[in-house]
C-alpha cells in the first residue's frame, strides 16, 4: 500500500504535457461569436498518459472493493459483481446505441427492457413495471408519485399521509417530503416488526401509503403482513415496499402474493451490478396491473413483434433524460440471464443461511437483537462491548485494519450500537469463519486490551480522519498552495 | 452442482451450516413466512451459460441500427464525443468499479481522492465557487437546481426562459408538482415586482443549440432578487465563457459528454454547482480535504448534516448517490485531454458544424434557422423529415433529431469531433441529390 499522499493532478500539472492527440478542425474556419461569450483560459491539469495512468491505478490501491475484500455490509447486498455483466455491457451495439433513435432503429435495447420488465415482474409478482427510476431513491420517489397520481384519479386528493416505520431507512421519509406526503411514524417492536395496535391507530381515511421494507431492516420477516397490509387496503391506503433487501425473497415469497401494491428493486444489491464506489445504481419500480397507467415513461411494450416505448396514460411523467439507466438494465438482465429461475433460488436461499451461520456463531460474544431466524442479513449489538468502553465504530475501525470492510453501523436507529452484518450469498463458508474468527477475536480485545481497537485503524493508507475539521473549514475543491 | 456459477458453498458447506444453526434444513428457517406464500413458482427465461450469454447478446446488439452505422448526427442532450483509451482502462480496474460509497474513509481513499478531483476539475471549468460530487443526470441536476433556489428564496415560483428543453421541464416538473411549486414562462422582466420568482432557469447552449446572452439575464433576475441557473453543454465551456464569467448562481450540466458512453440514455452524470454561500442547500455527496490523526492529508465526506440518512424528511433531497463510477470517468477524460484538448474538441464541434450548417443551407429545400449557434443548429426542410432521415439511414448516416412542428419541417443536426470532414461531405451530396429521390 501506498503511504504518502499521492499529489493532486493539479500539483502534478506541467504546462506542454498532454495524454492524447486529438483530430484536427479540418474544414474552413467559420466567424467566431462575439468576443463577450468567448472563453478566454481554461484550467485544467496537463500531465503524461504515463503519469495519469499510475496516478489512478495507484490510487485505486487505496480502495477496499468486492475484488478484494469481503463486505459484510448490512442493508447494502455487497455481492460478487460478474464480469461477463461488465463485458457484455461493452459491446458496441449497446454502448454506442443514441437515446434519441427512432424505437424502431433501436429494437435490441428496447428487447432487452422488455425481457428484463417481464423477469422483474415475475420474480416480485407484481405485474406492471418501469425501469426509469436511476437509483433506489427516484424509484421510491417514483412509487409514492404512483400513489398520489393513483388517489388523485380516484378523487382522493385528501390522502396526504405516508405511514413509515420508525425502523426505516433514511431515504423513505426524504422521499415523501419531496412527493408532499405528511410522513407519519409506526412505532416497531423491539425487533423491528410493525406494531399492529401502533398501526391502528394511526391509519386514517387520509393515508395514501405505507412505506415497509420487507424483510425489514433488522433482517427479519415481518410475520404479519398479511394482516398489516389488510388494513391499509381497508382504509384506501396503498402498500409500497422498499426492495432494499429482495436478496432474501428470491422465490421465497412474492411481494404481489403478500398485498403489496408498488415495490422498487436496487439492481445494484440483488442483481449484482456494481456499486462504483457509490452509484450508478437503478431503481426500477413495479406495480400492480391496475397502477400500469401511472408509470413514468418509458415502458415498454410488444405489439407484432416490435417494440415500442410508450408513456402511459396517466403516467406520473418523466424522472431522467431519457429511458433510464441502460448499461445498469443490461447488467442486470445479463445476471438474471446467466442464473435462471434455478439460480435465482439459490441466491436466496445461500443468503439466508450464511447469515444465520453467522448469528449462531456471534451470538453468545454480541448481544443479539432478535432470537429469531433471521433472513439475510442479522443485526448484532455491541452495547456489551460498550461497557469497556468499544463502540460500534471502534469495532468497524478494528475490521478494517484486519482486512474486512465495516459492517453498516448504528442503523437501524432503534438499536444501541447496532452492527448490521450481511454476508450475501457470494462468500465461501472459509471466508465466512475466518470473519467471524475476527468478530470474536475484537469481541475478546474489548476486556483485554481495549487501546488496540480504540487506535484501529493502523493497517491502513491513513488512520482515523478528523471529519469535524473537514465540515467546519471545507476544502472541496483543488486550490493553488 | 448448483445452478449458479457465483455460489461458492458445497452441498457439504450448507449441511454442515444448517447442522451448526440447529436446524434439519433450509425451509426450517422460514418460520415467519406465511405458508400459504412460501416458495411461489416462478417462470423466468432459461439460465443460458457463458458462451450462450455472449452469444445471444451479441445476436441482441445487433439488432440496433447504431451497429452499422457510418457516422450520426443525432444530439439534443446526448452527444457522440470520442471516449479515450484511458477512460476505458480506468473503470474496468475493480478497485474502483466494485467499491462501496465511502462511508469508511480509511478504506475508500481512492474513490475519495477521485471525487476531489472531479469536483476541482468540475469547478474549474464551469469557475464556480464549489460542486457536489455528482447527480443522477443532467436533467434531474437541474430540478434539484431549482428547488435548490426555491429553498434558498423562501419563494416557489420559478421562471423558465424559452431556451430550455422539453424535457428538462418535463422533470422538472415530476420533481416539483407535489410541492406547490409554479412554474412560469419568463417573458416580459420589466413588468415583475422584486422578489416575485427565485430564479431564471436559461439552458446555453439552448435547446436549439443557440449560445444565449446569459450575462444579461443575469443581471435582470439580479435586479428582482431572483437568482440565475443555468444548465449547460460542459464540451462547449472549451469555448464558451463558462457560467462563473457570467454571474450565474447556480450552474447544472449533462456531464455525458465528457467521457461518458451514450449507452442508450444512461448511466450518465448530472454536474451541479454554485456560489459558496448557497453550500448548505446544495443536495447530494460532497467530498472534503481534511487530515488523519497523524496529520496525513485524507479525505472524507462532509457536510452530512444536510443529507437523508441524518435528517430525514427535512434533507435537501432523498439522492443518496454520487453517480461516482461515471465522475471517474468525467475525471479520467478531462485529464486526459487537458486545457488545450478540450478547447480543440469544442472548436473542432463549432467550425464542423457551422461549415456544415452553412453548407446545407445553400441547398434548395433546406434553411438554416439558428443563430449564433455552438455544435446544434436547426434547419428547416421542404421535404418531410421522416423521407430525409430514412434516405440518409439507407446510405448508413444516423440524421439529426426530428422536432417538426405542426406544418414545420424541422430538423436539428448535431456536430462533434466524431463527424470527420470526409463524412460531412458524403452527407452534404446525399442532401443535395435528395431534391432528385
Amino acid at each position: 500500500m501506498i503511504n504518502k499522499h499521492l499529489p493532486l493532478l493539479m500539483d502534478q500539472s506541467q504546462k506542454g504535457r498532454k495524454s492524447i492527440n486529438l483530430p484536427e478542425i479540418g474544414v474552413e474556419k467559420s466567424t467566431l461569436p462575439n468576443k463577450k461569450f468567448l472563453r478566454e483560459s481554461i484550467q485544467l491539469p496537463e500531465v503524461s498518459q504515463l503519469d495519469l495512468i499510475r496516478y489512478f491505478t495507484n490510487l485505486s490501491s487505496l480502495n477496499f472493493s468486492i475484488d478484494t475484500n469481503f463486505y459484510p455490509l448490512g442493508s447494502c447486498t455487497m455481492k460478487y459483481n460478474p464480469k461477463i455483466n461488465e463485458q457484455i455491457s461493452t459491446f458496441e451495439g449497446f454502448s454506442s446505441s443514441h437515446p434519441n433513435q427512432t424505437d424502431e432503429n433501436v429494437q435490441g435495447c428496447l428487447e432487452v427492457m422488455y425481457n428484463l420488465q417481464n423477469e422483474l415482474a415475475e420474480i416480485t409478482g407484481l405485474k406492471s413495471v418501469s425501469l426509469a427510476p436511476l437509483a433506489g431513491a427516484q424509484g421510491e420517489y417514483a412509487g409514492l408519485l404512483i400513489a398520489r397520481e393513483y388517489h388523485k384519479f380516484n378523487g382522493n386528493n385528501h390522502k396526504n399521509i405516508a405511514l413509515i416505520p420508525d425502523s426505516a431507512h433514511g431515504t423513505n421519509p426524504a422521499s415523501a417530503a419531496m412527493a408532499g406526503l405528511n410522513a407519519v411514524t409506526i412505532k416497531t417492536t423491539s425487533e423491528g416488526d410493525i406494531d399492529i395496535e401502533d398501526l391502528k391507530e394511526k391509519v386514517s381515511k387520509d393515508t395514501a401509503v405505507l412505506m415497509l421494507t420487507l424483510p425489514s431492516t433488522l433482517g427479519l420477516f415481518e410475520p404479519n403482513i398479511l394482516e398489516i397490509t389488510k388494513i391499509v387496503h381497508d382504509h384506501g391506503g396503498l402498500v409500497y415496499a422498499d426492495g432494499a433487501n429482495l436478496n432474501a425473497l428470491l422465490g421465497i415469497a412474492k411481494f404481489g402474493d403478500l398485498g403489496i401494491d408498488i415495490c422498487h428493486s436496487n439492481l445494484h444489491k440483488t442483481f449484482s451490478t456494481p456499486h462504483g464506489g457509490g452509484g450508478p445504481g437503478a431503481g426500477p419500480v413495479m406495480v400492480t396491473k391496475n397502477l400500469e397507467r401511472f408509470l413514468p415513461y418509458p415502458h415498454v411494450k410488444k405489439e407484432n413483434e416490435s417494440f415500442i416505448s410508450y408513456t402511459p396514460e396517466n403516467t406520473i411523467g418523466r424522472l431522467n433524460g431519457f429511458l433510464g439507466s441502460f448499461g445498469i438494465l443490461l447488467r442486470a438482465y445479463t445476471y438474471i440471464r446467466s442464473l435462471g429461475s434455478g439460480g435465482l433460488k439459490e441466491i436466496s436461499e445461500n443468503a439466508i443461511i450464511n447469515a444465520n451461520y453467522i448469528q449462531e456463531k456471534l451470538k453468545s460474544h454480541y448481544k443479539l437483537t432478535s432470537t429469531r431466524y433471521c433472513m439475510h442479513e442479522t443485526v448484532l449489538s455491541a452495547s456489551r462491548q460498550k461497557e469497556n468502553g468499544i463502540k460500534a465504530l471502534d469495532i468497524a475501525k478494528k475490521l478494517l485494519d484486519e482486512g474486512f470492510h465495516a459492517p453498516t453501523m448504528y442503523f437501524p436507529l432503534i438499536v444501541d450500537e447496532a452492527l448490521m452484518i450481511e454476508p450475501t450469498e457470494s462468500e465461501s463458508k472459509e471466508t465466512i469463519d475466518s470473519f467471524i474468527d475476527c468478530m470474536i477475536m475484537i469481541s475478546e480485545l474489548s476486556s483485554k486490551n481495549p487501546e488496540e481497537i480504540t487506535n484501529a485503524p493502523i493497517n491502513l493508507p491513513v488512520q482515523r480522519l478528523d471529519e469535524a475539521l473537514a465540515a467546519r473549514n471545507p476544502i472541496l475543491s483543488w486550490k493553488k498552495d | 452442482m448448483k445452478n449458479s456459477p457465483y455460489i461458492p458453498a458445497t452441498n457439504s458447506d450448507q449441511v454442515e451450516m444448517l447442522k451448526t444453526i440447529g436446524v434439519n434444513s433450509f425451509k426450517d428457517l422460514l418460520t415467519d413466512v406465511p405458508k400459504s406464500h412460501l416458495f411461489p413458482e416462478l417462470k423466468l427465461q432459461e439460465m443460458l451459460s457463458e458462451p450462450e450469454l455472449v452469444d445471444y447478446f451479441n445476436h441482441l446488439s445487433k439488432k440496433n441500427i447504431t451497429f452499422k452505422k457510418k457516422t450520426s448526427f443525432l444530439g439534443g442532450g446526448a452527444y457522440n464525443h470520442y471516449i479515450p483509451s484511458t477512460v476505458k482502462a480506468m473503470i474496468q480496474r475493480g478497485e474502483f468499479l466494485t467499491s462501496y460509497t465511502p462511508y469508511q474513509p480509511e478504506a475508500s481513499q481512492g474513490t475519495l481522492q477521485v471525487g476531489f478531483e472531479f469536483q476541482s476539475m468540475i469547478t474549474q471549468l464551469f469557475e464556480m465557487d464549489v460542486c457536489n460530487a455528482g447527480m443522477y443526470d443532467g436533467p434531474t441536476a437541474l430540478a434539484e437546481a431549482a428547488l435548490m433556489a426555491c429553498r434558498i428564496k423562501k419563494n416557489k415560483k420559478i421562471l423558465i426562459h424559452n431556451s430550455v428543453s422539453k424535457k428538462l421541464l418535463e422533470v422538472l416538473n415530476s420533481y416539483s408538482k407535489w410541492q406547490d411549486v409554479e412554474i412560469i414562462n419568463f417573458e416580459d422582466i420589466n413588468s415583475m415586482n422584486e422578489d416575485d420568482y427565485s430564479c431564471l432557469l436559461v439552458q446555453s447552449p439552448s435547446q436549439n443549440g443557440e449560445i444565449i446572452d446569459v450575462e444579461n439575464l443575469s443581471n435582470l433576475i439580479h435586479k428582482k432578487n431572483g437568482l440565475l441557473i443555468q444548465h449547460t453543454y460542459p464540451i462547449s465551456l472549451g469555448l464558451i465563457k463558462p457560467p462563473g464569467q457570467l454571474n450565474v448562481d447556480i450552474a447544472t450540466g449533462e456531464g455525458q459528454s465528457i467521457g461518458v458512453p451514450l449507452s442508450f440514455g444512461g448511466p450518465y452524470i448530472g454536474l451541479l454547482t454554485c456560489k459558496k454561500e448557497f453550500i448548505r442547500q446544495l443536495p447530494g455527496r460532497i467530498i472534503g480535504q481534511t487530515v488523519d490523526k497523524k496529520g496525513k492529508t485524507s479525505y472524507a465526506l462532509t457536510l452530512q448534516t444536510r443529507e437523508q440518512h441524518i435528517r430525514r424528511e427535512n434533507a435537501t433531497s432523498n439522492i443518496c448517490t454520487s453517480t461516482q463510477l461515471i465522475g471517474l470517468m468525467v475525471s479520467v477524460y478531462l485529464a486526459t485531454i487537458g486545457p488545450e484538448g478540450l478547447k480543440q474538441i469544442s472548436e473542432t464541434c463549432f467550425h464542423r458544424a457551422h461549415y456544415f450548417a452553412s453548407e446545407i443551407n445553400k441547398i434548395d429545400g433546406f434553411k438554416l434557422i439558428s443563430n449564433n449557434f455552438f455544435n446544434e443548429f436547426v434547419i428547416e426542410a421542404d421535404k418531410n423529415i421522416n423521407e430525409i432521415n430514412n434516405y440518409l439511414l439507407s446510405n448508413n448516416i444516423e440524421s439529426g433529431l426530428n422536432i417538426s412542428s405542426g406544418k414545420k419541417n424541422l430538423i436539428m443536426f448535431a456536430v462533434t469531433e466524431m463527424n470527420n470532414p470526409k463524412d460531412i461531405d458524403e452527407t452534404l451530396s446525399l442532401l443535395r441529390r435528395i431534391n432528385d429521390q
